[in-house]
């Protein structure tokens, strides 16, 4: 019994570091229906960034964040400008094949630069692990769980609440009827993507805090592509609740089907949700539907 | 598209004819002459990357069928060549098929799977489609790397290509096979486009909907498309099973399958001759990024030994993202803008 409430907690943990990066692709995906399948790869790099941020050129680490996210909210601003802005009306093709060269290029440009090392964080979060009754939890996942809790609220608020928000959910309803009514869609789109790079910024933190930096960060962005399409390609609530439940099935099917088949079967069991999730019920759990009847 | 002034058709045919004039006959023929005739000139290596090129060449003409055509985006294609070479690899090595009996065997399987994985075609569309066929590319190649009877995660060998009792074990023997089996399937992928088929699959690209109203039936032609593109791609499979004679599940992964997309949109979405010098130019770019990459490696010694996995990844980028930003349509609309500009010559329309 122990054994499945340890393997319940630390997929619910893991699960919600896996929302916090659904998260990025969900807000790029809400704003310009455009899913970055490059969000990996930015994670990786602004992890790699971080690194050498805290390292090699020691600085404090309220300093190292804040230049992080200055530098994330930069880089998003120029990917979107210079790369997404000429795909604009362009077919679903184009669009798909640009973020996968995007994420090529970056994997590349990493790989470039840091190597094919992997680095650790100093110690930022406190890491003891912590016991409550029988289970233990390492507090970096207790943190990280926090943090990603914290964020959804925080972003909950803002779609919900401020005036960016909702000019944010009203073009990606309909980006004309946007335009006609005032909302800079330019601006919008901008924006956008300068959040989901600082939403990938602090994931590669944390993900970087519990894994360690390594150059394969990048397959995160992947696996989480379960995560989106179950939780609702536009839904910040479904990823928040998508996530946990993908972080379970991935944990319990580790713990439980691992040892039958010989590995390997966590990592595909949410790819074999991909497909169930498919063929029920396309739009995920909070997705918008759009109805075709053929 | 322009033809070379003179030149009219009186009829369908003609009209429907790939080669016009008679200078483009003596360049077609003088060009398949050169084909069969390289391997006496060429350097052995040069003749490996024309097979690399020929066996990659009939893989992505199918994705174009899939992709170009009809606008089902695959990202999965890399695991229907891995269907081809690992059932052409079980019908020689296991049932002791020879192998231009498992060689079209392999592509019907393969066409059969491929049917079975487009069904989700059927329901979804765009993003999803191609987040399903991520899906199933990694779920295929767990199955492959999963099962004991392909050898599991250590690879399986397979038996040489063999007629009578001469064995093409060489390059340049080799080399015979992949191009009579690439012109043939070149010459197949070009007559489905140009049928009655090819106008359906387009229509299904461009507005599925309408295609429906107008009373094309987009079940049996999606479907059909995923048959092609997979029968095509199981061939080429078998052709590579046979070629390198040791195939493993991690020799088709996802960034192969992401190659052949770029190939498409390098090449030209929605033309074969495009997919022709999509292929060409990809695989001739990773040949010079492999030539390049020990001297970068050298020059930069900071970089080292993972100079070769970045550059490369460099490249592709590189190339995707700047084709796409300044020619979508790929070097065909390029070439075609040539050609045109050749043709009407001092006139600029």
């Amino acid at each position: 019994m122990t054994f499945f409430l340890q393997l319940l907690l630390t997929g619910l943990m893991v699960g919600m570091v896996y929302a916090v990066v659904a998260l990025g692709f969900v807000l790029i995906f809400k704003a310009s229906s455009v899913l970055n399948f490059a969000q990996g790869e930015f994670l990786l790099f602004s992890a790699y960034f971080l690194w050498t941020l805290l390292i090699p050129l020691h600085l404090p680490v309220w300093l190292a964040f804040l230049i992080l996210l200055v530098f994330a909210a930069v880089l998003g601003l120029l990917v979107e400008r210079l790369t997404l802005r000429p795909m604009i009306g362009q077919p679903l093709v184009a669009v798909i094949m640009m973020t996968l060269g995007l994420m090529a290029l970056i994997r590349g440009i990493v790989q470039l630069l840091w190597g094919g090392v992997a680095r650790d964080f100093p110690q930022v979060l406190p890491i003891e692990p912590v016991s409550l009754g029988g289970i233990t939890l390492s507090q970096q996942y207790i943190w990280s769980f926090i943090i990603a809790v914290a964020m959804f609220i925080f972003f909950y608020v803002f779609f919900q609440r401020t005036k960016q928000g909702l000019a944010m959910r009203a073009t990606a309803a309909d980006q004309q009827v946007a335009q006609a009514m005032g909302i800079s869609v330019k601006r919008v789109l901008a924006m956008s993507w300068i959040i989901s790079m600082v939403v990938a910024a602090i994931g590669g933190f944390l993900l970087g805090t519990i894994n360690g930096v390594t150059p394969f960060l990048g397959v995160v962005g992947l696996k989480v592509l379960p995560v989106v399409l179950m939780g609702g390609m536009e839904s910040i609530g479904g990823a928040a609740i998508a996530g946990p439940l993908i972080g379970i099935l991935e944990s319990l099917a580790g713990g439980y089907i691992n040892p039958i088949i010989g590995g390997g079967v966590n990592d595909i069991a949410p790819f074999f949700v991909i497909i169930i999730v498919l063929l029920i019920r396309p739009y995920g759990l909070f997705g918008l539907k759009r109805i075709e009847r053929i | 598209m322009h033809l070379p002034s003179g030149t009219y058709s009186d009829s369908y045919q003609k009209d429907m004819a790939v080669i016009h004039t008679r200078w483009q006959w003596f360049l077609f023929i003088a060009f398949l002459l050169a084909l069969f005739l390289f391997p006496l000139f060429g350097t052995t290596s040069l003749v490996h990357l024309l097979n690399s090129i020929g066996i990659t060449l009939i893989a992505v003409l199918g994705l174009q069928i899939l992709t170009g055509y009809t606008g089902q985006i695959s990202l999965g294609h890399s695991a229907f060549i891995a269907l081809g070479a690992y059932s052409s690899a079980m019908l020689s090595a296991k049932l002791g098929l020879p192998f231009f009996l498992s060689l079209p065997l392999s592509g019907l399987t393969t066409a059969v799977a491929g049917l079975l994985i487009g069904l989700p075609s059927l329901r979804i569309k765009g993003f999803y489609l191609a987040m399903a066929t991520i899906a199933s590319q990694f779920i295929i190649i767990f199955i492959i790397g999963h099962l004991k009877i392909t050898g599991g995660p250590y690879g399986m060998s397979v038996p040489q290509a063999k007629l009578g009792s001469f064995i093409f074990a060489s390059e340049r023997s080799y080399y015979y096979i992949v191009l009579i089996v690439g012109i043939i399937m070149t010459f197949v992928a070009l007559n489905i486009t140009r049928t009655r088929v090819g106008r359906a699959l387009i229509a299904i690209r461009d507005n599925d909907l309408a295609a429906e109203l107008l009373g094309i039936n987009i079940f049996y032609y999606k479907l059909l498309s995923f048959f092609v593109a997979s029968f095509f791609a199981g061939i080429a499979g078998s052709l590579q099973a046979h070629y390198i004679t040791v195939i493993h599940p991690e020799q088709f992964n996802l960034t192969d399958s992401i190659w052949y997309l770029g190939m498409i949109i390098v090449g030209g979405m929605g033309s074969i001759t495009g997919t022709v010098f999509g292929v060409g130019f990809m695989m001739i770019l990773r040949e010079l990024v492999d030539i390049a990459s020990p001297i970068v490696a050298s020059s930069f010694p900071a970089i080292g030994g993972s100079a070769f996995a970045a550059l490369g990844q460099i490249v592709f980028g590189l190339v995707i993202v700047l084709f796409l930003i300044f020619e979508p349509r790929g070097l065909y609309h390029r070439w075609e803008m040539f050609k045109a500009y050749y043709r009407l010559h001092p006139f600029s329309y």
